[in-house]
């Protein structure tokens, strides 16, 4: 009663106070959604509550119309990274943009040395997702060795009583496992691995001081030494078709790759002609390189395992992303410093 | 050795069958048309049986076999051999301990996984060819469609509270595991075990009301039969998972189907059951259980060590020399 509301400032955490009637959504800061990501759509209440959120995804108007219409003044963006690209073009039609909030963790999708020099700042979910991904390589991992999901088809269909015997699996203590990136993702993925008493070493960037694991300076050289080779790594030019025909003749007839990093980072083509022809064992993936397109050769094979991109998808990591990308959000209009931005620098 | 006379009771693993064939006279109990003639036709020359989960040594076997020296069993579960019988009789029995512990253990962990995150649904998703983009014009907030729905029925595995029941080889194996996921550990056995820091709980009821995963982990006897009863399953409740890597009548069967038809029960992974091959129907249709077919044990390497063990023993008794894995 008699609160003086301000948008900048009261109003704002006049709700996060979680006292008193909603604000109108003019009085709210905007937010700009070009299209809604998973984060959004499961949480849209929230963020409508906080924020005048403009929908371009919901205007009849074509994009570039509607940007000239309604988002001249957006000071910020939540972009998902499945469809949208934040590129150059896109930022000059948006001239007083200040801060790109990715829903996830890879930024790929956002052109960070445009954002550079625009002095536009970015953010994303920092480790949120980390674990659940990390657990999910192992998931998959062992899904692909013991062939799960082959075998509950297997009784789902009633075919235990008639068929007796499913094919055997593969042992996993004493494999060597090889992780392409040993990052958050990789580091936990490591941990977990080497208590089923796997060998564990890495390719990376840059050889980490303090990681315990061998090295391997090279992929290829990474895969000649491994039975498993696990894709942790993000997408960049340098990491685009890392996994190749050489590196896949390294890892040999009899070994495993598991993809939970980016479809891009692995020649998908050759990937599918070598499963379909056994010059690997199996393969588990959770990303592809044209989702929501999976190659349908894969859909007869016994030897994979196949997920359409949700290894980090749990309902505690969606509450932990949510809290992170609002913290984001609150800090950047109380001009306070982001809690997990990326850096725009090479 | 090779007059020696071996009866297998059923199809286990071919190595096994080809090598006892090889190094033994070999009789296969599932092939013989009439089994009770079969039995006395040969009841003066049977000198071992080789008995896996699925059958061993009943009493009633045991007495028909008067020459009967030893039972080898291709498993460590040794609920299908009447032990009292053996030692009754003098019959040695041996069975596999330590070479499939890893196995069972990854499995468990593996069903944890898959049921939490729901990965068997994914790959059934992904092959049926329905993965699209979603629509993104949502109406309302209740009506995010299946898949959605599906994403957000998926939990963490990391720091979730483990509770096994049984911490023996396999057991110690799981929390093993369950450790490097920051999973906090608690146990019932039937006392307290002096060289552990994970938690004790003195019953069932108690450990289920405290763990968010419930792992079968004992062997079988007529005490530990449905140790996971109604009321176990009630403790462990809605959002409680249930992992049976032990044997089929550990759990009460019937009680489990309705508490998971009824959403009573947050989930289970289930690799063996009271009737195996025969699976509840009822369970076909639901997202939050897996179902495998008993492979607990199931891996090349793994069987091949088993199969190499249970020759080992048969060779060991038969050359007067001491049993490798002696239970009896």
């Amino acid at each position: 009663m008699g609160q003086e509301i301000n948008p900048q400032t009261n109003g704002f955490h006049h709700h996060l106070n979680g006292g008193g009637p909603p604000l109108p959504a003019a009085d709210l800061p905007e937010l700009l959604v070009l299209r809604p990501g998973l984060l959004y759509k499961v949480f849209e209440q929230e963020f409508l509550a906080k924020f005048n959120v403009l929908k371009a995804f919901e205007s009849p108007l074509p994009l570039d119309k509607f940007l000239l219409a309604h988002a001249q003044s957006a000071r910020a963006i939540l972009c998902e990274a499945i469809v949208t690209r934040i590129t150059a073009d896109l930022l000059l039609q948006l001239p007083a943009l200040e801060l790109v909030v990715a829903d996830g963790t890879g930024v790929n999708h956002i052109d960070l040395a445009a954002c550079r020099r625009r002095g536009i700042a970015v953010a994303n979910t920092g480790d949120v997702f980390s674990e659940d991904t990390a657990d999910y390589g192992v998931g998959l991992l062992i899904a692909v060795l013991r062939r799960l999901s082959r075998a509950d088809a297997f009784v789902r269909r009633g075919s235990w009583p008639v068929l007796g015997e499913f094919p055997l699996g593969l042992k996993l203590r004493g494999k060597r496992v090889g992780i392409v990136g040993l990052g958050n993702i990789g580091t936990k993925l490591a941990k977990r691995l080497e208590a089923f008493g796997c060998k564990v070493s890495y390719n990376s960037r840059t050889k980490k001081q303090s990681a315990r694991y061998d090295f391997h300076p090279t992929v290829v050289d990474l895969a000649l030494h491994s039975d498993i080779l696990i894709i942790c790594c993000s997408l960049t030019e340098k990491t685009r078709h890392l996994i190749n025909d050489d590196v896949l003749n390294a890892l040999g007839m009899s070994g495993i790759l598991v993809n939970i990093g980016r479809g891009p980072i692995v020649d998908e083509k050759t990937l599918v002609s070598y499963l379909v022809e056994g010059k690997i064992a199996g393969a588990a993936m959770d990303v592809y390189e044209n989702e929501p397109n999976v190659p349908s050769k894969l859909f007869g094979l016994d030897n994979v395992v196949l997920s359409p991109h949700r290894g980090a998808f749990t309902e505690e990591a969606f509450g932990d992303a949510l809290k992170i990308v609002m913290g984001n959000l609150d800090a950047f209009f109380s001009n306070s410093p982001l809690l997990t931005p990326v850096s725009t620098n090479e | 050795m090779d007059s020696i006379v071996v009866l297998m009771m059923c199809p286990m693993n071919s190595y096994l069958e080809q090598e006892l064939d090889k190094r033994f006279k070999l009789f296969r109990y599932w092939t013989q048309p009439n089994q009770t003639e079969f039995l006395a036709h040969h009841a003066d020359s049977i000198r071992a049986v080789v008995g896996n989960s699925g059958a061993g040594a009943s009493a009633d076997l045991i007495d028909a076999l008067p020459k009967l020296e030893i039972v080898s069993s291709f498993s460590v579960g040794l609920d299908k051999i009447d032990l009292a019988r053996c030692k009754e009789k003098g019959v040695r029995v041996t069975n596999t301990p330590d070479v499939l512990t890893d196995d069972v253990a990854d499995l468990a962990i593996g069903l944890m996984l898959a049921v939490l995150r729901r990965i068997c649904q994914c790959d059934k998703y992904v092959r049926s060819g329905a993965w699209k983009l979603g629509d993104f014009r949502l109406t309302t907030k209740g009506e995010l469609g299946e898949t959605y729905v599906s994403f957000l029925s998926s939990c963490s595995f990391s720091g979730k509270r483990i509770g096994i029941i049984g911490l023996g080889r396999i057991g110690l194996a799981i929390a093993e595991r369950a450790e490097a996921f920051d999973c906090p550990i608690s146990y019932y056995g039937r006392s307290k075990k002096a060289d552990t820091n994970y938690t004790y709980y003195s019953s069932v009821v108690e450990l289920a009301s405290n763990s968010d995963i419930l792992v079968v982990g004992c062997a079988l006897t007529p005490e530990t039969t449905h140790i996971v009863n109604r009321e176990v399953l009630d403790a462990l409740g809605p959002k409680g998972v249930l992992i049976n890597i032990g044997r089929g009548p550990h759990v009460d069967e019937p009680e489990l189907v309705s508490a998971l038809v009824e959403g009573r029960l947050g989930g289970a992974g289930l690799d063996v059951f009271e009737k195996e091959p025969k699976v509840p129907e009822q369970l076909f249709g639901l997202e939050n259980v897996v179902l495998l077919p008993h492979v607990a044990s199931g891996t090349e390497e793994t069987r091949k060590v088993m199969a190499d063990l249970v020759l080992g023993n048969l060779e060991a008794h038969f050359s007067s020399k001491a049993l490798l894995t002696p239970v009896v």
